[in-house]
């Protein structure tokens, strides 16, 4: 689905991806671990293509990014703060995505399951936090795309909506989708992930399943073990 | 490209600033005519006042959408969408928006004081025709400022001291050089320097089309032999289509590399 060779990145001298080999296979669910600043928003970006790396080349569906923009069609990708125009109303920019992506009938699904209806009429700069990153959610999900990539979706969202959430991320999963997860809230990736790949200072530190962090980190619970990897490298 | 374009567009188009620019010609445009009362004073008038204004509120204009747009960028960014076609659409729809400001905010009061029965049309047109080149140039300079400065204090006060130094500056050293090397013959290099800043080639441009340029003395007769002719005019216009061009080239390369 994915594949990272040798990637390279950083912000004037501020290194921030060095060396990056990173395999992720069809279908599943992948959570992109690491303490903050540790690359993974950079890491998800240059997959998107947002981000130019330094060095390395990145292949997503057996096809190099570089100098490709048709790829993108095949992500659905949910950014880390709901940035939107504000002057724009939630109704036109679910349908101005749609122009620009082309059409589909889940959206009205999806906003019911997240009860946006009363919010269609109003600004994006009027709403809160927490109903942003639900229409956030909605623009994401609408498409029906192989791979999708979710930086921070918990952020914000209320205790019924984090059900919602977590559904339809099985649900996709279902459907045999690739979706790539980071997060801080690490009862939520234990939850939901099959595989975990730990970024520490640049570099891929750990790949593999949660059991398998466990034991070599020799913690009882996966908490702990994320928390061991971060005292043993930064005491 | 024509989506974002349209969809930038449609977004000036809401925004109060666009209306508070087209009323602001109107206003000039019926001031100067129907109190002036004499076509060819208003067409100098307006020059004097358009020279100025417009690669003003370009430059002001593109570095405030580029800003206030960054969210909405971010969201392309991540869509099956190409790079240039973004920004370029981006840019198109701000120029687009301002010369339509400019053109119907001129343009109407014009039409109905009677401006298709008048001689002065086609000095009218030039204006307008500057005005327009102006813009395109101003917005696409004030796009590179922004795409190069992630600090958005930082990109307006160059944007300002580009318009500052184009407007104002400029002709301040080329006076003082006009001055200083004024045993030389200078029509050569007058002319030359003329051509490399857009804001003075637009005002020769137009000045030399009124038919005053017997007031410039001896350059003005050189340049009225230049500007004068269809060659002259040919030039001109060339050198002000490159203005665009370069400009824009250098948003598509730099959109390339830039990190988002």
């Amino acid at each position: 689905m994915v594949s990272i060779q040798n990637l390279h990145k950083q912000f004037n001298k501020n290194v921030v991806l060095s060396g990056i080999d990173l395999n992720i296979s069809e279908g599943g669910i992948f959570a992109v671990l690491g303490p903050n600043g540790s690359g993974k928003t950079t890491l998800i970006k240059s997959i998107l293509g947002m981000v130019i790396p330094n060095k390395g080349e990145i292949l997503v569906l057996g096809k190099t990014i570089k100098n490709n923009s048709t790829y993108r069609n095949k992500i659905d990708y949910l950014p880390q703060i709901a940035n939107f125009p504000s002057n724009l109303k939630v109704k036109e920019l679910i349908k101005m995505i749609k122009d620009l992506r082309g059409n589909t009938t889940e959206d009205e699904r999806l906003i019911t399951l997240f009860k946006l209806e009363p919010f269609l009429n109003k600004k994006l700069g009027n709403l809160s936090g927490g109903t942003k990153q639900k229409v956030n959610l909605v623009l994401t999900f609408m498409f029906n795309s192989p791979l999708i990539i979710l930086d921070e979706p918990t952020t914000g969202l209320d205790p019924i909506s984090l059900i919602r959430l977590k559904d339809l991320i099985q649900t996709e999963k279902a459907k045999g989708k690739t979706i790539l997860i980071t997060s801080h809230i690490m009862s939520f990736v234990e939850e939901v992930s099959d595989e975990i790949v730990f970024i520490l200072e640049g570099k891929i530190y750990f790949k593999g399943s949660i059991d398998a962090l466990k034991t070599k980190t020799n913690q009882p619970d996966f908490e702990h073990a994320i928390a061991s990897i971060l005292t043993d490298n930064h005491a | 490209m024509l989506k974002i374009l349209k969809y930038s567009f449609y977004d000036l188009m809401r925004s109060r600033w666009s209306y508070v620019y087209l009323a602001f010609y109107l206003m000039l445009g019926i001031v100067l005519l129907f109190l002036n009362n004499d076509l060819s004073k208003a067409v100098i008038t307006l020059m004097n006042v358009i020279i100025v204004l417009v690669p003003l509120i370009g430059t002001i204009f593109g570095v405030m959408y580029y800003y206030n747009s960054k969210e909405f960028t971010e969201l392309l960014l991540a869509q099956p969408l190409k790079r240039s076609s973004i920004f370029m659409g981006q840019y198109l729809g701000v120029a687009l928006s301002l010369s339509m400001s400019l053109v119907l905010g001129l343009g109407i009061p014009f039409i109905f004081y009677g401006i298709f029965k008048s001689n002065a049309i086609w000095d009218f047109s030039l204006l307008l025709i500057t005005g327009t080149f102006l813009t395109f140039i101003f917005t696409a300079l004030a796009f590179n400022i922004a795409l190069s400065n992630e600090n958005r204090i930082k990109g307006f006060g160059y944007a300002i001291l580009l318009w500052l130094f184009l407007a104002v500056i400029y002709d301040g050293l080329f006076l003082m050089s006009l001055l200083v090397f004024e045993d030389y013959p200078l029509d050569q290099f007058s002319l030359f320097a003329s051509m490399l800043n857009p804001i003075d080639l637009s005002r020769t441009l137009i000045l030399l089309k009124l038919d005053i340029s017997a007031l410039l003395g001896y350059t003005g007769a050189v340049f009225k032999q230049f500007f004068g002719t269809n060659f002259g005019l040919i030039i001109s216009f060339l050198a002000l289509s490159l203005w665009v061009i370069l400009p824009v080239f250098r948003i598509v390369r730099k959109s390339k590399k830039k990190d988002f």
